[in-house]
């Protein structure tokens, strides 16, 4: 659990991200794009979920990146190589789906492109044809441009404020590229409002959707139910029954409410003068 | 003439209601004498059999009479690897006190007058613990050549683990969570199993060389095959039963709706109660409402109602059950320690439907009043909704504790193990040996909900069976 590599991938406009490289043979040699770990920073600490971003089989790590938000992202943020994680626990959650779907749209807004990386790449080597679509507010908030380019077969950005790719929500991108062909499987994760409008988008166009969900997880193994998302009518644990999930059928809602349940906590304990570490 | 039972010491109930202190202080020597020299010593004792592990319990109360306390904690742990634990959750009134001579027949549950086995056992527990009294390792060593794996620690997987250490036998427990423990460390609250007597059983474990994994999930981290092709000669699956029940009623996924399971892991496991020191957040209503009549029901209540004290100085709690207090499957003395503190009963109602407000979160409870009706298969009569009672009941946080089914994360990716309809394994009922060759099972993976010392009769009849498949390897 110890970090070998610690960077932050951007820090501009109060957003602060950041990557790190942890050891760990055992989850590198198991985890599968989609999958996702649990870690404590330290020992009076949360446990917070976190997408395997990329494992290296030979060195046995695993690369992790997390935007700073809550306490603990925060306390990550001021970890350094070097540094152990209290705990770390995976792979978890179902893996990606990965075949030959033939056109593939990929994607990610903010810290989501994260996320959908090792999917884009896993689809790319399954001999598909990848779209990919990068959201950020601005240019110096987007992450991962380079690594995604380089598995995409397209590639487009979309920036809030114009100031790099087109003007505009990667929904604007998908929704013209949809109307102008067939494509088998459309891939989004990033801010729930950014699923929710590429969900609304493919509907119309009936295209197959998946979403990876970041709801909040206790134990992660399907033993706590806080992860709980309502998807087609039916209560599934997005630990253990997703963490991807049809978009078309997800209730944001539902969501988007309750992943503000401790919104007063979070700020409470973020004003206060927590070491970090 | 028979003497009066000898209550035991307990916090204040003014005091312990905002704390998370332990409540039930124990017996002082001179109290567990007098308990002790209550026993009648029967020639023929049905104690023993109401004991799921068949402690001797008439001999370890002779032991105390005489007061030789190293004696009676060895008679102790020859049947039971955990007495400190065991002494502390119990439901002895259901089992050993409801067998007791003392106790008046036909009845539900031990008489107050049925010796306070478990206050005894308890005693002797924290006598060994307090004066560091070892265990003698079993004479044949012939099998200390072999590895076990066992997958969880929880009361089955960590009484599996003793039973095996003691032959020499190199045991190594995988754990999923942080700590070790299972239910006992992310269920019990502080206050009914204090850290540092959980902490002084897994100790004990590691003294006779267990090793312990934790942050490892077999069926994930590494498969079950895996296991066996490393070198474990055998493997126990002390799986548990984690995954939590809900109602299934309209507005069940509000906020502040939690599980039992995830309002005490929160508060036990992540120590949320002591907010913001420990980072993990749990929400504190001014009114809770917990549904459900079981232990764990107790505990979310109690551990609500401390929350709502510690934070309010003033608790609103509220135990809605669809029956009445006498089919509420907890304990009976959790049942009177949760109405001294302060906790309000509401039986005979079944929840329909939750209501929330604009942001999501829970306001109001809807329920239907229940009359009994015949006795189901549990042998507790039936609760039956009255059509047309509906009625609203306010609420800014509900606990749902009824029940948890087969936690299926290793299961679900093993699809040799055999499951009955319930998720649970299916295992020999003589060795506990699971549908896979060496591989065995005990505790609420195989019997669903139980006690933490039915789990240990479990594992410890898997034990036996574990050493039978090593001594035919060897031999």
């Amino acid at each position: 659990m110890k970090i070998l590599n610690k960077e932050m991938l951007l820090d501009a406009g109060g957003v602060r991200i950041g990557m790190m490289t942890i050891r760990s043979p055992e989850i590198a040699s198991k985890a599968r794009p989609g999958q996702f770990i649990v870690l404590m920073a330290s020992e009076k600490g949360e446990r917070v979920p976190l997408t395997v971003v990329e494992r290296d089989l030979s060195k046995g790590t695993i690369k992790l990146i997390f935007q700073e938000a809550g306490l603990t992202t925060k306390i990550l943020g001021a970890m350094k190589a070097g540094d152990s994680l209290y705990s770390l626990v995976g792979p978890l959650g179902h893996p990606t789906e990965i075949k030959k779907y033939g056109k593939v749209i990929i994607v990610g807004g903010g810290v989501g492109i994260a996320e959908i990386y090792p999917v884009a790449k896993a689809m790319k080597e399954a001999g598909n044809h990848v779209t990919t679509i990068l959201g950020a507010r601005s240019k110096d908030l987007l992450i991962l441009e380079n690594e995604l380019k380089s598995v995409s077969s397209e590639f487009y950005v979309a920036t809030d404020d114009g100031s790099y790719g087109r003007k505009g929500f990667t929904t604007d991108i998908l929704e013209e590229l949809l109307g102008k062909g067939r494509y088998d499987l459309v891939y989004s994760v990033g801010p729930i409002p950014m699923m929710k409008r590429s969900s609304m988008v493919t509907k119309k166009f009936n295209a197959k959707t998946i979403v990876s969900l970041n709801a909040i997880m206790v134990d992660a193994t399907g033993m706590c139910g806080c992860c709980r998302v309502t998807v087609g009518g039916k209560t599934y644990f997005s630990c253990v029954d997703g963490p991807e999930f049809d978009a078309s059928l997800v209730d944001w809602e539902e969501l988007m409410k309750r992943n503000k349940i401790y919104d007063d906590k979070e700020k409470h304990i973020c004003k206060l003068n927590i070491p970090k570490i | 003439m028979k003497k009066e039972p000898i209550n035991v010491r307990e916090a204040l109930a003014s005091i312990r209601k905002g704390n998370f202190e332990e409540v039930v202080m124990g017996y002082s020597e001179g109290q567990a004498l007098e308990e002790a020299a209550r026993c009648i010593q029967c020639k023929n004792p049905a104690c023993i059999a109401g004991c799921p592990v068949g402690i001797d319990i008439k001999k370890f109360i002779s032991e105390i009479t005489k007061k030789d306390y190293a004696a009676a904690f060895a008679t102790i742990r020859e049947k039971n690897n955990f007495p400190s634990i065991c002494g502390r959750v119990c439901p002895a009134e259901y089992q050993c006190r409801k067998a007791c001579v003392f106790t008046k027949k036909g009845s539900a549950f031990a008489s107050g007058e049925a010796i306070n086995i478990h206050f005894l056992e308890r005693f002797i527990g924290d006598y060994g613990m307090n004066n560091s009294v070892d265990m003698p390792e079993a004479s044949d060593n012939t099998l200390s050549k072999y590895k076990v794996a066992i997958v969880g620690s929880g009361p089955a997987g960590l009484c599996c683990a003793g039973e095996l250490a003691r032959y020499g036998i190199k045991v190594t427990i995988f754990e999923a969570l942080q700590k070790p423990g299972g239910v006992l460390r992310y269920g019990i609250p502080p206050f009914r199993m204090p850290r540092d007597v959980l902490d002084f059983e897994i100790d004990y474990l590691k003294k006779l060389g267990v090793d312990f994994v934790g942050n490892f999930i077999i069926g994930r981290t590494k498969t079950l095959d895996e296991l066996l092709v490393e070198g474990y000669s055998a493997v126990f699956l002390g799986l548990g039963a984690g995954i939590p029940s809900f109602l299934g009623i309209p507005g069940e996924n509000l906020c502040n709706i939690y599980s039992a399971n995830e309002f005490l892991t929160r508060i036990n496991l992540m120590s949320a109660y002591k907010f913001p020191e420990y980072h993990t957040p749990v929400n504190i209503g001014k009114k809770t409402l917990v549904i459900g009549g079981g232990n764990t029901a107790m505990d979310a209540a109690r551990a609500a109602l401390r929350l709502q004290n510690m934070t309010m100085k003033a608790s609103d709690t509220t135990i809605i059950y669809r029956r009445t207090e006498v089919e509420m499957p907890a304990r009976r003395l959790e049942i009177e320690h949760a109405k001294e503190e302060g906790i309000k009963f509401k039986f005979l109602m079944q929840p329909v439907e939750f209501l929330g407000d604009e942001n999501g979160f829970v306001k109001k409870m809807r329920c239907l009043e229940c009359s009994l009706g015949e006795p189901d298969s549990s042998g507790r009569r039936r609760p039956v909704p009255i059509e047309g009672s509906e009625f609203d009941i306010e609420c800014d946080i509900a606990v749902i504790a009824v029940g948890l089914k087969a936690n299926q994360i290793l299961i679900s990716v093993t699809p040799e193990l055999k499951t009955d309809k319930y998720g649970d394994l299916i295992v020999n009922k003589e060795t506990m040996e699971t549908s896979i060759k060496g591989v065995y099972a005990g505790g609420d993976i195989v019997g669903g909900e139980g006690t933490v010392i039915e789990a240990m009769g479990m594992a410890k009849r898997a034990a036996k069976g574990i050493l039978g498949h090593l001594k035919t390897k060897s031999s």
